[in-house]
């Protein structure tokens, strides 16, 4: 009990960077498991935004000075490292945007409303999507008479390959999936999906929030159209995420949003647009959180996101055979952790997930209770809400450990 | 701070609800959920000729919280004339469940209090 046989990363060396894991809530030891929410923050990263607000704040590309060159080299910069760190084919193809939230709108705004989508066309995507990945999509239905259609999962929480076959037809124009339920950490093919959709002449889309954090993600290897990620999720600020696109495209797209930034000239009543990247990245931007999200890439870089995800897929295993010995209580998503992330939602017979969360946090253990904005795949599970415990690389085998005894607490509390 | 939400009397509701049920007709009702956690009651009263609460029932589902609260609330409300049920604060729900109740479980606690809110306000406004 509370060791892993093999661990791929050194948590303990780990820990040491992250000073907010050390401490105690309720008088007991924090162990933070709410990392697909959103993910904590080691040392560097807050020292080289410190570092960029202390010595050289300024903005960026237009100062004419030392401080707005120092700035624009680190903001470029971060993008340089972000590129590679996905393997995208070039860096005019990484735009900055607020999360993934802004970079999926961005797509249904630019690509679909003002991209000429039309009555009848159809968007296929699956029922354990995200809320930003839904949500948009509504925008179109309503406004354009676009035809959503949803991909089904199987009970163990893995999709329904062969419902792509049917409800992928000619009228598709884009197929958009999460390669990461934050819900059931199902990892879905999101390569084979790509491709199912390229061969009908649609564009694909996928939400890599929940899977850049902690897989080796590569873009030309999945070979989307977009693909969206978010900063906060992978020890970096919130406020910066990037959107990924075929340069082909986001040239023949038009802007999402107007302003600085984003033009090459302005005149009365007219005015060209800048080049990519910068075209689609409109005011000053979030120059601290670029910088510090580029830092975040470095620091995963620099443990391998092979190994951290060796790390976690141990992890998991280990919580979910710890998890499966107490009584009544019920993990949703896939059993084999090859195709899991550390992502384990569960429900406890007779408590609600909301007390559960709440007698966790006595215990010291935070977790998220609720619908994780996943609402619709609530619905497929037939769940009003779960608990959901999610890993990350500083988690240990003994905090797995501690998520089970207090899970008996919370038996206790409730005597059952 | 959670442990002692989960004091003894509130369990006790939550695992024993009173006036759990229907009451058709009533003269007072309304449903009311929270989508964030899925916390959901419904909330009936019945008057006499006097306006005071005859009988009340509650359906709902949701956290330990909500239906103890709810529980708790309808145990209050039998018995009370109409102008005591509208006097029926905040303050006065959070008296009567006992327990310290962090902020974000506030919502949970008031849920009922919501319903019976909702469902005078269409007694009222239907001038019975």
């Amino acid at each position: 009990m509370g060791k892993l046989k093999e661990s791929a990363l050194d948590t303990r060396a780990i820990r040491q960077d992250f000073p907010v894991l050390d401490q105690e809530v309720h008088g007991k030891r924090l162990v933070y498991l709410d990392n697909a929410s959103t993910s904590q923050k080691p040392r560097p990263v807050v020292e080289k935004m410190n570092e960029y607000l202390n010595l050289y704040t300024a903005n960026v590309h237009r100062s004419i000075y030392q401080l707005g060159e120092r700035a624009t080299e680190a903001y470029e910069g971060a993008r340089d490292k972000i590129q590679a760190f996905l393997n995208v084919r070039a860096r005019e193809e990484v735009i900055y945007t607020s999360g993934t939230t802004e970079a999926i709108n961005a797509v249904a705004y630019s690509w679909g409303m003002k991209g000429g989508l039309q009555e009848g066309d159809e968007i296929v995507s699956t029922v354990m999507e995200h809320h930003s990945n839904t949500i948009p999509w509504y925008f179109l239905q309503d406004k354009l008479g676009v035809v959503l259609k949803w991909v089904d999962i199987h009970d163990d929480g893995t999709l329904k390959m062969e419902d792509y076959d049917e409800l992928i037809t000619s009228r598709t124009k884009l197929v958009t999936v999460t390669q990461c339920s934050n819900v059931l950490g199902t990892i879905n093919p999101v390569a084979e999906i790509a491709k199912r959709a390229h061969e009908a002449g649609a564009l694909c889309l996928v939400d890599a929030a929940q899977s850049a954090p902690h897989m080796p993600v590569d873009a030309q290897a999945i070979d989307a159209d977009f693909l969206a990620v978010s900063g906060h999720k992978m020890l970096g600020p919130t406020g910066i995420g990037v959107l990924c696109g075929r340069e082909d495209i986001l040239e023949e797209m038009e802007p999402f949003m107007g302003g600085g930034e984003m033009i090459r000239e302005v005149h009365l009543g007219w005015a060209r647009w800048n080049d990519l990247p910068w075209k689609f990245e409109a005011g000053t931007p979030n120059i601290m959180g670029a910088i510090g999200l580029g830092a975040a890439v470095d620091y995963l870089e620099g443990l391998d996101m092979h190994l951290v995800r060796e790390h976690e897929k141990a992890l998991t295993a280990y919580a979910l055979e710890r998890l499966a010995g107490i009584e009544g209580l019920r993990v949703y998503g896939p059993t084999d952790v090859s195709q899991r992330a550390g992502v384990v939602p569960f429900l406890l017979e007779g408590v609600h997930p909301h007390d559960i969360a709440s007698i966790l946090d006595s215990e010291g253990i935070a977790v998220r209770a609720g619908h994780h904005c996943a609402q619709p795949l609530m619905d497929r599970l037939d769940v009003p809400a779960t608990t959901r415990a999610s890993f990350y690389l500083y988690n240990t085998a003994e905090e797995a450990d501690r998520l089970a005894e207090a899970l008996k607490r919370v038996k206790e509390v409730f005597r059952l | 701070m959670s442990y002692e939400m989960y004091q003894e009397v509130i369990l006790d509701h939550y695992q024993n609800p009173r006036n759990k049920g229907d009451l058709d007709p009533a003269d007072i009702w309304a449903r009311e959920d929270n989508p964030l956690c899925g916390d959901e009651i419904a909330l009936y009263l019945k008057l006499n000729d006097a306006s005071v609460v005859e009988d009340v029932k509650f359906q709902g589902q949701g956290c330990a919280i909500s239906q103890a609260s709810a529980s708790m609330l309808t145990v209050k409300l039998k018995g009370k004339t109409l102008e005591e049920v509208l006097a029926i604060d905040e303050d006065a729900v959070l008296q009567t469940l006992g327990i310290p109740i962090s902020h974000a479980r506030l919502t949970c606690a008031l849920l009922p209090l919501s319903a019976l809110r909702i469902g005078l306000e269409t007694y009222q406004e239907d001038g019975a």
